[in-house]
């Protein structure tokens, strides 16, 4: 089973951008330097529904207007998992909850980023640029440019998965990390699969939606090619391996994760835990991997917009505003619901469909860069140009 | 080979490794698997393995981490370890039977391994594994003594308000055991107990804790911390003291409902997702006239008739299909450190479910598309380990007349060996038991 081992990346290499990560002998004791403190980011692209996730199952009107996608209060069967009153967590997160128990975990409904458009590809663009426009390069690369280099070590920052994203690209270098091959089977072995199972009434259904959440078009399941590479449910192999790189003395500081799967306009009850699910672990295995660092770690957890408030015709939700974002890590002050809650009545809704957003995500990202990652104010103004009007949010960390 | 040795293997046991003997008599060899003596999971001499040990490790941990240094060795070697042997002990051992009936009661009695790390692996050997032929009310009141049980449901912190304790500390109740002790480990609210009840039951377990730093180094009665007073629940006068607290869960234990709802979680766990009524009554009947012995139960249990019927219906959980794979390919025992992984890939972490309830037992909690196209994933990714097998070969000995002919069929097309056993271990016959 070599394909369970991670393979560390060498695309950076091949894109010219130097400095792949390399596992060198010497041990560099670097404590309480100031790139000490860890942090990560983890873009969910496709827009995660955020009152699913987190539901207001005490605001009145929810359950109307949310229909299946309401679960049961905590305390019942398949219910919510308790926040304290009022909000409940999808029973697919319990390890986030217990980080939320453990008041390392910040729940922050009503964000949104300087855009309202509800294109995904626009929004992800200006969420990873951190400006009003598209750049070329990502507001996480440009704030480690004010992060000092540490001779010996790796650089400071890791980017995590298949592809490097704009978020980390720019001018600073940066390493990658990816795992080899994976033994997802070919498109063929999978149409075979899918066929062997199909008249049985558990298994059939649930291998052909599985594979068709994994981006396979019924038609190319016949065929040997055309069918999309499967995203792989590779995120708590990955969170792992990169929580054991960020651990090391000598390793990188800062990593961004992307993780798919979130665009659900279907089936949404059936389709969103699979994902939350996977955050799920992927977040635990960061946190039991970073060991004694997780004291010292803020995990930045994004999406590029919420999604409409009401249940759409086909139990889905469509693209919508004011999403969510979990900030969780030892080093954040959680073990509470951030933000203003904006409600969800006819007059309060964006447009009368969506979460109006309250926080901006860029003045949370810009009090995680200066009171987690201690940069000058330039820096964080570097970082977000433009920004004059997203003022850094305080308190978002325990120290901090 | 016959139907019914195989279906004693698959849906009482974890499956067949390929080389493992027929037995003649299935419900004999079956039997034997309750008999007292048979080996528990293989610890290395110098693990920390009894409490005393597990405390000392642990207290050596936390001074490790007072002088600065990084990490609980001792802890994440305890934890690890512990949940290697027991998977061990399962992929490559002889008496699956036991080992499911381990897995049944540990998930009844649901912890979470990383809530409580240094006791899991002692829980589920001194708790469990030695009460799952015994008296029900010998496993709870073992259960309710525990360390791990106390920390994962806070009764270790529970004082009774008008206690010496509680008057000098102004601290109260926390009914998490009790709650979770009457809704889920016992009568279920099917027994009509009311909020009253909750409290008034957690009253009586006040004072039952855990001594780590010193002698005894595990349970103790603190009676500082207790309840005064005789106390009140489901109708029933329980006297104040540590002998309240054993005599109200013996009651609890031998409670009509108590034995309604293990009966029904038994055979729905050995026969069928929809547990058929007679067959609930009968297991019911035995446990009831028996006054709770599981032996006796699990006995009766593999005598339904209902057990013995093919096709097997229910769909095997991660864990059980982890671990029938790995012995279909004859894993090496070296597998077992990693199969925990693979476990909690396929959404079953080992000693883990989300809450208290413990993990669903199922098909429709099992066969999300996203958790089936990873047991797809990990099944071609383990079958390249097997490459060369012959897939019809493997079929034969551990599916035997179970295997359909399309299986066979689609194997015999497949492009290649690998893919071949790919497509045995993932047929729907595979994911059953």
């Amino acid at each position: 089973m070599t394909a369970h081992l991670p393979a560390l990346g060498r695309r950076s290499l091949l894109l010219g951008l130097g400095a792949a990560i390399t596992l060198p002998r010497a041990r560099v004791a670097f404590a309480q330097a100031p790139g000490e403190a860890r942090f990560a980011v983890v873009l969910l692209r496709g827009g995660l529904d955020g009152l699913f996730a987190v539901q207001p199952y005490g605001e009145p009107g929810f359950g109307e207007l949310r229909g299946a996608l309401a679960l049961p209060e905590p305390g019942q069967e398949g219910g919510l998992l308790d926040l304290g009153g009022r909000f409940g967590l999808h029973p697919r997160m319990p390890q986030l909850h217990a980080m939320y128990a453990a008041n390392e975990a910040l729940l922050i409904h009503a964000v949104a980023g300087n855009w309202r458009t509800r294109s995904h590809f626009d929004a992800q663009d200006l969420l990873e640029s951190g400006a009003d426009q598209r750049l070329n390069s990502g507001w996480l690369n440009r704030a480690l440019s004010a992060v000092p280099a540490r001779p010996g070590a790796q650089p400071n920052g890791l980017a995590v998965g298949a592809d490097l994203p704009l978020l980390m690209r720019g001018p600073t270098q940066v390493g990658t990390y990816s795992r080899r091959g994976g033994g997802a089977p070919s498109p063929d072995l999978m149409a075979r699969i899918a066929e062997l199972n199909h008249t049985d009434p558990l298994t059939g259904p649930a291998i052909i939606e599985g594979l068709q959440a994994r981006g396979y078009a019924m038609e190319a399941l016949g065929m040997d090619a055309g069918a999309r590479p499967p995203p792989g449910g590779a995120f708590r192999t990955l969170a792992q391996a990169a929580g054991r790189l960020l651990a090391r003395p000598d390793g990188p500081r800062i990593a961004a994760f992307e993780l798919t799967g979130w665009d659900t306009h279907a089936q949404q009850v059936n389709r969103l835990p699979g994902p939350l699910g996977q955050l799920d672990d992927g977040l635990a295995a960061l946190k039991e991997a970073l060991g004694d660092h997780w004291r010292r770690t803020a995990v930045l957890v994004t999406t590029e917009f919420g999604r409409t408030v009401r249940i759409n015709g086909t139990g889905g939700t469509d693209h919508g505003t004011g999403g969510i974002a979990f900030l969780v890590g030892g080093a954040v002050a959680g073990g509470r619901i951030g933000g203003d809650w904006p409600g969800l009545s006819e007059r309060t809704l964006f447009q009368g469909r969506d979460l109006a957003p309250t926080t901006d995500l860029r003045s949370l990202a810009k009090g995680l860069l200066r009171d987690h990652l201690k940069l000058q104010d330039q820096a964080v103004a570097r970082a977000f140009p433009g920004s004059d009007a997203a003022a850094p949010s305080g308190g978002l960390l325990r120290s901090g | 080979m016959d139907a019914q040795p195989v279906i004693a293997a698959i849906r009482f046991a974890q499956g067949r490794r390929p080389a493992d003997p027929i037995p003649a008599d299935p419900m004999a060899w079956l039997d034997s698997q309750l008999a007292p003596g048979l080996p528990g999971p293989d610890l290395p001499a110098d693990l920390p393995a009894t409490l005393p040990a597990i405390f000392a490790a642990g207290r050596e941990d936390t001074e490790r981490v007072r002088a600065g240094g990084m990490g609980r060795p001792n802890q994440a070697r305890i934890v690890q370890t512990e949940t290697a042997a027991a998977i061990a002990l399962s992929v490559g051992g002889a008496q699956g039977f036991r080992e499911r009936l381990v897995a049944f009661w540990a998930n009844h009695l649901a912890i979470q391994r990383g809530r409580v790390p240094l006791f899991a692996g002692h829980y589920v050997r001194e708790v469990i594994r030695a009460h799952v032929t015994g008296k029900f009310e010998d496993m709870l009141v073992a259960m309710a003594r525990h360390p791990a049980m106390l920390a994962y449901l806070d009764n270790n912190g529970s004082i009774g308000p008008n206690s010496p304790a509680g008057q000098r500390m102004r601290r109260g109740l926390n009914e998490n055991l009790a709650r979770e002790i009457l809704e889920l480990h016992t009568v279920t609210p099917a027994a009509g107990y009311t909020q009253e009840d909750v409290t008034s039951f957690a009253r009586i377990l006040t004072g039952w804790s855990f001594q780590g730093q010193r002698e005894p180094y595990g349970f103790v009665f603190r009676a500082n911390a207790h309840e005064p007073g005789p106390k009140r629940l489901m109708g029933r006068t329980f006297p104040p003291g540590q002998e309240g607290g054993v005599m109200a869960l013996t009651w609890l234990a031998r409670h009509e409902k108590t034995h309604r709802h293990l009966a029904t979680k038994l055979v729905r766990h050995f026969v069928a997702d929809d547990p058929p009524p007679a067959a609930v009554d009968r297991i019911y009947g035995v446990l009831r006239d028996t006054g709770g012995d599981l032996g006796a139960a699990t006995r009766a249990l593999v005598r339904l008739p209902e057990a013995w019927q093919p096709p097997l219906g229910k769909l095997r959980n991660p864990q059980d299909y982890v671990i029938a794979v790995l012995r279909a390919v004859e894993a090496p025992d070296d597998i077992a450190p990693r199969a925990a992984n693979f476990m909690q890939n396929l959404g079953q972490g080992w000693w883990s479910p989300p809450a208290p309830i413990g993990f669903p037992d199922s098909g429709a909690a099992w066969s999300g598309p996203e958790i089936m196209v990873r047991r797809l994933d990990w099944a071609n990714n383990i079958s390249g380990r097997g490459a060369g097998r012959d897939a019809a070969e493997v079929a034969e000995a551990v599916l035997g007349p179970i295997c359909r002919p399309e299986t066979l069929r689609a194997a015999a097309r497949a492009g290649s060996a690998r893919e071949a056993l790919t497509l045995v271990l993932v047929s729907p016959e595979f994911h059953r038991r």
